[in-house]
């Protein structure tokens, strides 16, 4: 499975995806510059997160302009595996891949810490390999982190949210919920599936030595939905 | 011409900057602020010598990438610029 990890000026996560694909993982990976338009056949693209053009004007909202995310739009809509992290879920949110928009967090403070997560749909190719309601515990890092849709949009983030924040035994609250997100929404899937958003960092949670492994359970769910489909192909 | 853009949060979505601010305002002792809400401010100067074409290429401007449908909205002020009138 060959993977491409986009790179923007500003992005500061593209190198803990590549390293825990390659080193970790034992995938293929590229990295795409964001002037490109050519993904480079990649199987899977990881949008990850940083300051893409410094958050200017909104976070995500320049970046979605870029030629590789022209790229990265018509392979999502074609039914490419795409998983956006943190500034890389702001960016699909920006581009219209997924429901949605994220604001400041309600305490107006960065918050950087680990949090738990309760799986809310497994039908995705992203979770595959986890269970409905399991809890998994991956760190947040983030500002803008605050998940909120217009009214049209309730109904469809309720159907779409494939993670929420919640406690140790996977209740869900307003106390617990770390910025004010609409209805502890910490990721959201689009109505096909393929693709993937969100704001905790699976990626820095996907080694032993770092002191979490939860992480590699979304990575090693894609890989397992790729190998399952050219089985079957 | 000139767009003078003015973009806020929507109604109901919690303005955490404004309510800081707020609160930073009771601190000098304006009790009487109800309450605030921070927005931007954008200034465009265009090539146009259309008022009406330049509202609307400055609307498109504004749904594609100025403002964010979901969250915010705007409102545009076209003014004639010295150089043009």
């Amino acid at each position: 499975m060959k993977w491409g990890v986009v790179v923007f000026p500003g992005s500061n996560c593209d190198q803990d995806c590549v390293h825990v694909l390659h080193e970790v993982l034992k995938q293929e990976v590229v990295e795409l510059w964001h002037q490109s338009d050519d993904l480079q056949g990649c199987d899977a693209i990881v949008v990850p997160g940083g300051f893409s053009y410094g958050d200017y004007l909104r976070c995500g909202a320049i970046a979605k302009l870029s030629p590789i995310m022209q790229a990265v739009k018509a392979f999502a809509e074609q039914g490419g595996l795409v998983i956006g992290i943190c500034n890389g879920f702001q960016i699909l949110l920006e581009s219209g891949l997924l429901p949605g928009a994220l604001l400041p967090n309600a305490g107006l403070k960065f918050i950087c810490e680990f949090v738990y997560l309760r799986v809310e749909r497994t039908d995705t190719p992203f979770t595959q390999n986890l269970q409905k309601g399991q809890v998994i515990r991956i760190p947040i890092a983030h500002y803008d982190g605050r998940y909120s849709v217009s009214a049209e949009q309730e109904t469809a983030a309720n159907h779409a949210a494939v993670f929420r924040y919640c406690d140790v035994d996977g209740n869900v609250s307003e106390a617990i919920n770390p910025n004010g997100s609409y209805q502890s929404i910490a990721g959201v899937v689009n109505a096909q599936g393929n693709v993937l958003g969100l704001m905790p960092h699976p990626e820095r949670a996907a080694e032993a030595a770092l002191g979490e492994t939860d992480g590699r359970l979304l990575f090693e769910s894609m890989i397992n939905h790729f190998e399952q489909a050219r089985a079957t192909s | 011409m000139q767009a003078k853009i003015y973009i806020k949060l929507k109604h109901g979505l919690l303005d955490v900057q404004g309510k800081t601010v707020k609160g930073g305002l009771d601190s000098l002792g304006f009790g009487n602020v109800h309450e605030v809400r921070v927005g931007k401010y954008i200034e465009i100067d265009l090539d146009h010598t259309d008022a009406a074409a330049a509202k609307a290429d400055v609307e498109k401007m504004c749904e594609k990438l100025l403002s964010n449908p979901v969250i915010e909205d705007y409102r545009i002020d076209i003014e004639a610029t010295a150089t043009q009138s």
